[in-house]
């Protein structure tokens, strides 16, 4: 079992790694083309700013590796930013392009609860499921409305409702809190941050690259 | 209502964990690492790492203790205390920290803030403001965990660093820290009434009753606590039973 955490200097890929270890996979840090289109499964993290992190992603040549590794099909999570930039643009600060692996923009929060708008959204709180269900997915076996650990202050939002595996409500609005789209997952909230159901999630995503490799 | 963070406050002096009151005084009351895991396990939703002397000695020797938390703790992990540089962030997060808080620095240079955040994303740069009541309604902000006055009005001061980009705002009441005699909340409901982002409110819990009067006169998004917990006066468990009995929501 090969993991590949990318490797573009964006954010805390220590607490990854850790959790990786804590579910029995000894993952590899890497921005090599060879490393990355040879592993069983793909995480890219990331934390900040999105134009920052496609800049990264673009000064390591990690844009045409990623696709080119997607494009067989194999197990991908993207978590947080790392989710962000797979779709195909973000309004944050400046209009920026993302991977465009996913249909949709990221946008601001929009806030609806006058009483409570705070930004960012940095909380527990639950995820939801909605028409994809969560059988045989990253949220195999969790249950509804469990708390994750979320820190943004954009999301994600999706053309096709088919795509969002999980929603959350912040601020009276529900925005698309995890993606499945085939083989690419995405999680906004931090499962490496998320206690032990943060764990179960990174379990169910090694259980799948092995279901892969069959 | 957003789910209130139950968080523990450590503060680390070399390789122990110290408690005092007003941020004097300073007991070893544990080891680190050995704390963070047990409130890890016992359902903490986060945990605050401060060292108590880098501001004031000029160092910073946490990174081995949160290289070794973060093995065991998965959950947010923020970590102040000497934080002068862009680099002294840059170690801090690969060490495995999810945000840093800020005092000195910002006080020094409020630029610094605007830059942090820029580079590493305002969800990063915690502001940590440590009040102390000077007339009625009227706190000044000090730094150097509490030793030095700045001349800086605290609410003023928390709507400054909102602007400049940081992405909460960790206040602490020293006139309150230590004294396990409540949060000092006419503190806590300036603040909070000042700015939009979340705050993290610290200095005086002894058990959940204070945590309940906080939480029902202000819009505060967190509190940390070091003595409830260190000295064992009530359970993490036990306080986010209360905090629900209470109509406040927390993770469970």
């Amino acid at each position: 079992m090969k993991i590949v955490i990318i490797d573009y200097d964006v954010g805390n890929v220590r607490s990854m790694i850790n959790a990786f270890k804590k579910v029995g996979v000894n993952p590899i840090l890497s921005n090599n083309e060879e490393e990355i289109l040879s592993a069983d499964g793909i995480v890219l993290p990331g934390v900040g700013a999105f134009a920052h992190g496609m800049e990264n992603l673009k000064k390591y040549n990690l844009v045409e590796i990623i696709k080119k590794y997607t494009d067989t099909n194999k197990p991908f999570m993207g978590i947080c930013l790392g989710m962000q930039m797979l779709l195909d643009e973000s309004e944050e600060f400046v209009n920026t392009k993302g991977l465009g692996l996913i249909s949709g923009k990221v946008i601001k929060l929009p806030t609806q609860n006058k009483i409570y708008e705070k930004l960012p959204h940095v909380s527990w709180n639950e995820i939801k499921e909605k028409k994809t269900k969560w059988n045989n997915t990253i949220l195999n076996n969790v249950e509804q409305q469990s708390d994750v650990y979320f820190v943004h202050s954009f999301i994600t939002n999706l053309d096709n409702e088919d795509e969002v595996l999980s929603t959350t409500v912040y601020s009276d609005y529900e925005f698309c809190s995890s993606i499945k789209k085939d083989n690419i997952y995405g999680c906004q909230f931090h499962p490496e941050k998320s206690g032990e159901i943060g764990l179960k999630i990174i379990e169910n995503f090694i259980n799948i690259c092995k279901e892969n490799i069959k | 209502m957003n789910k209130i963070r139950v968080i523990a406050r450590i503060d680390v002096k070399n390789e122990h964990v110290i408690k005092g009151i007003h941020l004097e005084g300073l007991r070893k009351v544990g080891n680190p690492n050995e704390l963070a895991k047990k409130y890890y396990e016992d359902g903490i939703d986060e945990i605050v790492f401060m060292d108590a002397v880098a501001a004031y000695y000029d160092r910073n020797s946490l990174s081995a203790i949160i290289q070794k938390a973060c093995e065991d703790v998965f959950i947010p992990i923020t970590v102040g205390g000497g934080i002068r540089k862009i680099e002294d962030i840059q170690t801090t997060l690969n060490a495995g920290a999810d945000k840093v808080a800020i005092n000195t620095q910002a006080i020094n240079s409020p630029n610094f803030i605007t830059e942090a955040s820029k580079i590493f994303g305002s969800q990063c740069i915690v502001s940590s403001i440590v009040a102390k009541k000077i007339s009625d309604n009227k706190w000044e902000a000090y730094t150097d965990n509490g030793r030095e006055p700045t001349g800086k009005d605290v609410v003023e001061w928390a709507k400054e660093v909102e602007k400049l980009g940081a992405g909460e705002i960790m206040l602490t009441s020293i006139d309150k820290e230590g004294t396990k005699k409540g949060f000092d909340i006419e503190l806590n409901k300036a603040v909070s009434e000042a700015v939009s982002i979340p705050i993290i409110s610290s200095g005086g819990m002894k058990n959940s009753d204070d945590a309940i009067e906080l939480l029902s006169n202000t819009n505060i998004d967190a509190i940390a606590t070091a003595s409830t917990l260190h000295y064992k006066l009530e359970s993490i468990s036990d306080i986010k039973q209360k905090l629900t009995q209470n109509d406040i929501k927390v993770r469970v």
